[in-house]
């Protein structure tokens, strides 16, 4: 049954559907597969072995008694340990929700299992999804699946959703949840060879994801292939009046729209991005891009956004000053660890908690996010940044009367060895030079697998979209996957 | 601008986590680096620019004023909210003494 754990979702859904195999069959593989990899890749926390077969034992009887089944139905997928899950452990991979149960279900993670999906377990992240390397987790990297050619080294999966990455990406989920504040879905699927969408800012409820900063957190699916992100991010959106942001707006059937016939289409090319020093292979698999969309019938437009440049000084105010605010529940007092030294009073405690709780990424960006938000730099830092930022996202607007969608890389190099950029926080944080602009602007924006670069590691193609146009997002990237026709996959060495 | 270990002490304290006087050491230079790539944002002429709030035009919504009207988000629960305390007592949070 091992070849079952080779298929996306559209092939185990429409499997099910017909009858070729069943759902327990194929939860029982990749549970299988979960339990073989995880001790190597350590892409899950907890693994839920009898969520996943209880979800799929539901699809064979709806099935058997001839019930319409979900856009999931019968598909293993992993959960971003970010998405509160009724009494399932969630941690946001920091100690200082170590056992915390919550007693509900996040709106995302509901409305998958609502579509037939089940769960094979809570995926690894950097803590409170800060990091682009999935090495600020408090239990453990993950590593990836992928290794460069003749050499044995752990490389990143990327981050945050690194554990989402490392599972698609080794065949151990038929997909996965992430989360994307920066380019946390986009930069993982291209480290590691996969699919991944950012939709619209307020396509769905963040209601029930442990917030990092809010004016940018945005849920979205990570797929081995485009059909499969379409289809999936159909389960994951949609209003709801419990996020006061959620777009009230009728879900499209992105995936039985797709078309990568793109005569008529106007692709951008930001010249800003051709970075000084690009990385050879990355400039190569951009070039390759281009050529692809005008062979799919898209006219490419040289374009300017001016101020790219700024798009991540003003990100590492304003994400900072965002999660300093929304990282202060973390008290000791309602959920979650409590640490009380001998003889302290309320004050102490909570620093001792926080100071015991959180890892030092944490700590940081809180330290960052108070001195930037307190009295007498306010103005200078926060307002300044969100000034800047406005500017951003104007330079997308007036760059969307020329063209329709924007082409880049998605990472400036590809998976980098683990270790390697934890010395200085600066470094890490360039990593994520191409995805955190559209961000900031609040636009869907998907990675795409390119090719492999000289070392033998996946590079991303990185499309940006009107605001609301994932439709024009996921047809670019479709026109790009069967264009590549990327189906390299990780040897298997665990 | 530049922080001293004096205010990376003080910030530490207004955002409520404890740090040991190497760990202000080691913060010092980090927080400096940041800063010092951050004031890069202070050269954009932003004359005019409003700031933004909300990256995707909305409208702030009000729910009915109806306790309990969403059964996820209304009351009635407090077993369930106290589930996750490190110290519950009496049926509401337990905290050290506050009061002398």
């Amino acid at each position: 049954m091992s070849e079952l754990t080779e298929l996306g979702i559209a092939a185990i859904r429409d499997g099910v559907a017909k009858g070729d195999f069943t759902a327990t069959e194929v939860a029982g593989a990749f549970n299988a597969a979960v339990a073989e990899a995880n001790p190597a890749l350590n892409a899950f926390i907890v693994t839920t072995p009898d969520h996943a077969l209880a979800a799929a034992a539901k699809v064979d009887a709806a099935r058997s008694s001839g019930q319409p089944l979900g856009k999931l139905a019968g598909v293993p997928i992993g959960m971003k340990d970010l998405f509160a899950t009724e009494g399932v452990q969630t941690t946001a991979a920091s100690h200082i929700l170590e056992g915390f149960i919550p007693p509900y279900e996040s709106a995302v993670s509901q409305k998958l299992w609502d579509a037939g999906a089940g769960m094979l377990g809570k995926l690894n992240l950097d803590q409170f999804a800060m990091g682009s390397s999935n090495e600020t987790s408090a239990f453990g990297n993950v590593i990836s699946p992928w290794r460069a050619t003749g050499d044995t080294a752990a490389r990143a999966p990327g981050g945050s959703s690194g554990g989402s990455s490392s599972a698609v990406a080794a065949r151990i989920a038929a997909a996965a949840t992430g989360t994307d504040t920066g380019g946390s879905i986009r930069q993982p699927a291209a480290f590691t060879g996969i699919s991944g969408i950012k939709p619209t800012y307020g396509r769905c409820s963040r209601w029930g994801i442990v917030a990092f900063a809010s004016s940018l957190d945005q849920a979205g699916p990570m797929a081995r292939d485009v059909t499969d992100c379409a289809i999936m991010l159909e389960a994951m959106a949609g209003f709801d009046p419990k996020d006061s942001t959620s777009l009230d707006l009728p879900v499209p059937e992105w995936s039985t729209q797709l078309s990568d016939d793109l005569k008529g289409l106007k692709v951008g090319i930001p010249r800003e991005y051709r970075l000084d020093g690009l990385n050879a292979d990355v400039a190569k698999s951009w070039d390759d891009g281009i050529a692809w969309l005008k062979d799919a019938g898209a006219q490419v437009v040289d374009i300017s956004l001016p101020h790219t440049r700024y798009a991540l000084p003003t990100y590492y105010i304003i994400a900072p000053a965002e999660a300093s605010s929304n990282l202060a529940r973390y008290d000791g007092v309602r959920y979650g660890l409590r640490e009380l030294p001998e003889g302290a009073g309320l004050q102490d405690m909570y620093a001792a908690t926080r100071a015991a709780g959180f890892g030092p990424e944490v700590k940081r960006r809180i330290l960052i996010g108070t001195y930037v938000l307190s009295a007498g730099f306010y103005d200078a830092y926060y307002t300044q940044a969100q000034k800047v930022r406005t500017l951003i996202a104007r330079d997308f607007e007036n760059a969307f009367k020329e063209v329709d969608v924007i082409l880049t890389p998605t990472a400036p190099t590809s998976a980098f060895a683990l270790g390697e950029k934890t010395s200085d926080p600066l470094e890490m944080y360039l990593n994520d030079v191409f995805s955190v602009p559209a961000s900031l602007a609040g636009l869907p924006a998907m990675s795409v697998p390119a090719g492999l670069d000289a070392a033998g590691l996946p590079l991303g193609l990185h499309l940006i979209g009107r605001p609301f146009d994932e439709q024009g997002v996921l047809n670019a990237g479709l026109a790009i996957e069967r264009r590549a026709g990327f189906a390299a996959k990780p040897a298997k060495w665990w | 601008m530049s922080v001293a270990p004096a205010d990376v002490a003080k910030i530490a304290t207004l955002a409520r986590i404890k740090v040991t006087e190497a760990e202000v050491s080691a913060m010092v230079p980090e927080l400096n680096g940041i800063l010092a790539w951050v004031e890069q944002l202070g050269e954009v002429d932003v004359t005019g620019v409003e700031p933004m709030t909300a990256v995707i035009p909305n409208h702030l919504r009000l729910r009915a004023d109806v306790v309990g009207a969403d059964p996820l988000t209304g009351g009635d629960i407090r077993d369930k909210v106290l589930a996750n305390a490190p110290a519950p007592e009496h049926g509401f949070f337990g905290v050290p003494k506050v009061i002398e």
